[in-house]
């Protein structure tokens, strides 16, 4: 007989889940494993809401399995450690991204790149170890192996730190491989919602000339005075795109919808990169001439590995980065859903989780 | 014909060249064919030609009378912008191609179907010794086209993986090229009929045909890079799912149409698609040299002047290996 999600596990826990693909989330008693050797047990104070929470409350990539309850932009407070963890201590703060488990033998995993892992577990959603479905941050309290466990810097916000688990590193990493991160350097970045705004914040921040493209003028104001942007693009409108052909070192697209993309890569110089971190569902239209003739890529990325989201966050630390977000109580997350579809939002949703989640 | 036949001089820096071969390439016969919509009738097609300098101009200084060299793809660039300064004529947003194309004054450029040519010493090659004229010749387009991006890309590490898409004039010189770096070489075909061939002809280590699904399964996320000579439209997940984490996959065929790139594939495998287009003057003298060390020729079929036509049905249904060459010497008259 199939364990209950309240019976499988030893500890009482308390989230929010969606029970079917209307994408509806609700309170759901569920349970979570004793602290193993090398976990740390922590209480849940914030979790951002990250739109692939979106994508899977409501089965858009076909692969939720329900109940689910999401969040993989995690902050919280260490309660319990293991007899063998060495990375945290009671009381510490600890972040958690997207991912909770990993083989750890295979050359990606030795590689400090985890996220490539093809046994990757992700935060919520996936069969765990233990034959278990892993379930996110909608909910009071987390049991992590420690390797998976982010140190918070002291000097960022708890809330502004959450969504810099997944956007963040999402953007970080991308600009790190493909050598986007050198001074002087032009970068353009499609879309301004939780990806683009951050990787607004970190491009600036390594010394580069930013352009936002967006599909909307009115962001253009907040674009400028308030994220830095030194340029923006309406990208229906052909005349400034046009002007900005061929200036461009690269691009990270960050657009979920299918969209064009030869004005994009229009839009980079010789040699330039357009890096896919938005994940269309159909295959989009690729115009190889201008791939050959400007000796351009497009290629993808895929949040980032342990090691390089810990040096990621430090060096938000370092320039005092983080998120631009909407403190929420647990019980509007709904409307937040509904607002996150029509993009309604600057730049992420937050959900105050210690002060608003309460049991039934 | 003679290239700028009106004004028939040779300038200070240029070398008058009598042509002795020259390759068919594919895009001579997109072009004959006005394919690609640009062309501009006549057309004298060619550009992968070998000859002797007949005469050179009283600046030039990498050529003497008597030399063998051999022409590309371009024969003129603006020499000033970046790419040029960069030895990368071939990225230049003002190259001039060897035909169908226009020098500065306004007279139009014509191949290497003829008897001569004249060149600005900077576009001209010079020509191994132990490089043969025949089976060289093809390599000033075909070569030059795989050897770029194969540098440029980084597949060049001996020990690693390359798949080649397509065996054809480009194809066939990848799996040469790969060899001699050192990669174990798969060649991908639509057709199992090229097996043989590959593997005992040119020393491909393994041939994938893509409507083998048991076999295209297993040789899933086996791939470093692949380089994909195909022209034709053709579905690109199959050639990404063959890739490891971080692989290349590098077009250098002239599809007419735009290609499906399926996203997540390139996300969840930090893929890349990247082009590349023939190489500047620097890299293919690199080459011809590479080629001429390691004893690599195209494959050729020599066929006389008029034999063209008949040559252009056959590489329409690509049944040639791999590439046809005219003895345009030999067999050229008025």
């Amino acid at each position: 007989m199939a364990m209950s999600s309240e019976n499988e596990h030893p500890v009482k826990a308390f989230g929010w889940a969606a029970r079917d693909s209307s994408g509806h989330l609700s309170p759901f008693k569920f349970s979570r494993r004793a602290t193993q050797e090398k976990d740390v047990t922590f209480k849940v104070l914030y979790c951002g809401i990250c739109h692939s929470d979106l994508h899977n409350v409501k089965n858009e990539w076909g692969i939720t399995s329900y109940p689910v309850i999401p969040g993989h932009e995690i902050v919280g407070v260490v309660t319990e450690v293991g007899a063998k963890v060495t990375k945290f201590k009671v009381g510490d703060k600890v972040g958690v991204g997207c991912m909770v488990g990993s083989c750890r033998s295979c050359a990606n995993c030795k590689d400090n790149l985890e996220n490539y892992c093809p046994k990757m577990i992700l935060t919520y959603g996936t069969k765990y170890y233990d034959g278990t479905i892993t379930h996110g941050g909608y909910s009071d309290i987390m049991v992590l192996d420690e390797h998976f466990g982010i140190k918070i810097p002291d000097n960022l916000p708890l809330d502004g730190s959450a969504p810099i688990l997944c956007a963040g590193i999402t953007v970080y990493s991308p600009l790190k491989y493909y050598g986007l991160d050198k001074a002087g350097m032009h970068l353009g970045v499609v879309g301004l919602g939780g990806l683009g705004h951050m990787a607004v914040k970190f491009a600036k921040a390594m010394g580069l000339k930013v352009t936002v493209i967006s599909t909307s003028p009115n962001k253009k104001k907040e674009a400028m005075e308030h994220l830095g942007a030194n340029e923006f693009l309406v990208s229906r409108n052909t005349e400034e795109m046009q002007f900005a052909m061929d200036t461009m070192d690269g691009i990270i697209d960050t657009v979920s919808a299918v969209h064009s993309l030869l004005p994009l890569i229009g839009l980079l110089k010789n040699n330039g990169k357009l890096v896919m971190v938005g994940a269309p569902e159909k295959p989009l239209e690729l115009p190889i001439m201008p791939l050959l003739l400007g000796r351009k890529i497009v290629g993808g990325s895929n949040i980032g590995g342990i090691k390089e989201t810990q040096e990621m966050i430090d060096f938000a630390a370092k320039h005092n980065i983080v998120a631009d977000i909407e403190v929420i109580p647990m019980d509007y997350v709904n409307t937040a859903m509904e607002r996150l579809s029509k993009a309604d939002v600057k730049y992420r949703f937050v959900i105050d989780i210690a002060n608003s989640l309460k049991p039934i | 014909m003679t290239a700028r036949a009106f004004t028939g001089e040779n300038g200070d820096e240029d070398v008058t060249i009598k042509i002795l071969f020259c390759g068919v390439c594919h895009s001579d016969l997109h072009v004959a064919k006005n394919e690609w919509g640009f062309t501009n009738y006549p057309v004298v097609p060619g550009h992968e030609m070998v000859g002797t300098v007949m005469k050179v101009g009283s600046d030039v200084k990498k050529f003497k009378v008597g030399e063998r060299v051999g022409v590309g793809v371009i024969v003129g660039s603006c020499k000033k912008c970046e790419s040029c300064q960069q030895d990368l004529e071939n990225y230049c947003p003002q190259t001039i191609f060897t035909y169908n194309s226009h020098y500065t004054d306004g007279t139009k450029t014509y191949g290497g179907y003829s008897d001569m040519i004249v060149v600005d010493e900077r576009y001209v090659l010079r020509f191994p010794d132990n490089l043969p004229s025949e089976g060289g010749a093809p390599l000033l387009c075909a070569g030059i086209t795989v050897y770029s991006p194969m540098k440029y890309y980084g597949m060049t590490e001996p020990g690693k993986h390359l798949g080649v898409a397509g065996l054809g004039g480009l194809g066939h010189v990848a799996v040469k090229m790969g060899k001699a770096f050192g990669l174990k070489v798969t060649v991908i075909s639509s057709s199992p009929k090229k097996e043989t061939e590959a593997i005992e002809r040119l020393g491909a280590d393994s041939f994938l045909v893509t409507s083998d699904p048991a076999k295209m399964k297993a040789a899933l996320g086996t791939m470093d890079y692949i380089i994909d000579t195909v022209s034709a439209v053709h579905p690109l997940l199959p050639l990404l799912s063959l890739l490891k984490l971080n692989g290349k996959l590098v077009t250098v065929g002239l599809p007419d149409k735009p290609l499906e790139l399926p996203i997540f594939p390139l996300v969840l495998g930090r893929k890349l698609v990247g082009g590349s287009d023939i190489g500047g003057m620097k890299e293919t003298q690199e080459m011809l040299d590479f080629c001429a060390k390691h004893g690599i020729t195209a494959d050729v079929e020599v066929i006389r002047m008029d034999y063209i036509n008949t040559a252009m049905e056959r590489l329409a249904k690509s049944d040639v290996r791999y590439r046809f060459v005219i003895d345009v010497a030999s067999s050229l008259s008025q």
